[in-house]
């Protein structure tokens, strides 16, 4: 009996309600909204920053909220941030060495 | 955690490792798409006039209705998790259905967003596209390949929920049990994250 009780206990620690998922998708659609809207906007240098930052946004929500790391143990968010973590490493590193071929 | 009982400590285990090899695929496709992003960086930034020019082409309304209805599959996939957790059996084969049609929706604007760009003679190899600068056939190539390979794990995302489906009717997948749909749901959102970057990368570009 205890261990039914453990058993449930896990499983409602992941599961939110609808209307969380429902307010994220919200959310999801007004920042595709932004994104578009601004985009219209010459920001010049700074647009291609911008839709970047808010399509990393829209990410974070879908990660943490749909993809459910906010519930997951803090294992699965190290694991999750060292990957992107690399990703991201491996991205500037490429991107400084291709700036210093052009330059050159 | 040694004294609990071995039954539930093992099914326990089984899920999270479950979903932490699904994460570990999910990199691996990280990794596939990540190396295509350097990719389109590297010539944007060679070739940022042409790929201005180009991305004109792009239909922007069929773009974001299909950003749109991308994310609402996102959504329909997790409220089907909800419901499976909550005992609503019927409710989560609904949802899961929800997401398929999204999906296919997605594929079926793919579709004719394609035809009308090989009815205009721009598909890879095509005559009026090599006439154009290099940017522009590099712009084409870039897009037919990244949304291609996209398109097709947007395929695949159909059948692995179609299969969840079944499993969740026939009773494999129980409001105990679930993590099979919880993997092909985490497997879902990525498709979703990868769109969330190609969407402002090639129809946005001002």
């Amino acid at each position: 009996m205890e261990n039914n009780q453990e058993e449930h206990l896990e499983h409602s620690e992941h599961s939110h309600g609808y209307g969380v998922y429902i307010l994220v998708w919200l959310a999801l659609m007004a920042l595709t909204g932004v994104t578009v809207a601004v985009a219209g906007i010459n920001l010049g240098g700074i647009t291609i920053a911008t839709a970047l930052f808010i399509a990393s946004i829209k990410t974070y929500l879908v990660l943490t909220i749909f993809m459910h790391l906010r519930s997951e143990s803090k294992t699965f968010r190290v694991f999750v941030g060292v990957a992107l973590l690399f990703l991201i490493i491996s991205f500037i590193l490429l991107f400084s060495d291709y700036s210093f071929i052009v330059r050159n | 955690m040694s004294s609990q009982e071995h039954t539930v400590a093992q099914v326990h285990r089984d899920d999270i490792g479950a979903r932490m090899g699904m994460w570990l695929f999910l990199f691996t496709e990280l990794v596939l798409f990540g190396g295509m992003f350097i990719l389109y960086s590297v010539y944007r930034y060679k070739y940022p006039e042409a790929f201005h020019l180009a991305a004109k082409e792009l239909n922007t309304i069929v773009g974001t209705f299909n950003t749109a209805i991308l994310l609402t599959s996102s959504l329909t996939m997790a409220l089907s998790i909800t419901a499976i957790q909550k005992k609503q059996k019927a409710l989560s084969v609904f949802f899961q259905v929800l997401t398929i049609v999204l999906a296919l929706g997605f594929m079926v604007n793919k579709y004719f967003e394609w035809t009308a760009k090989f009815h205009h003679g721009i598909y890879p190899g095509s005559e009026t596209l090599l006439a154009k600068p290099a940017g522009e056939i590099v712009f084409f190539g870039l897009y037919y390949v990244m949304t291609g390979l996209h398109g097709l794990h947007v395929i695949i995302g159909v059948v692995l929920i179609a299969v969840m489906m079944r499993f969740t009717s026939k009773g494999i997948i129980t409001s105990d049990s679930y993590v099979k749909l919880e993997s092909a749901g985490l497997y879902w959102h990525l498709v979703d994250i990868i769109w969330i970057f190609l969407f402002p990368l090639f129809y946005l570009i001002t």
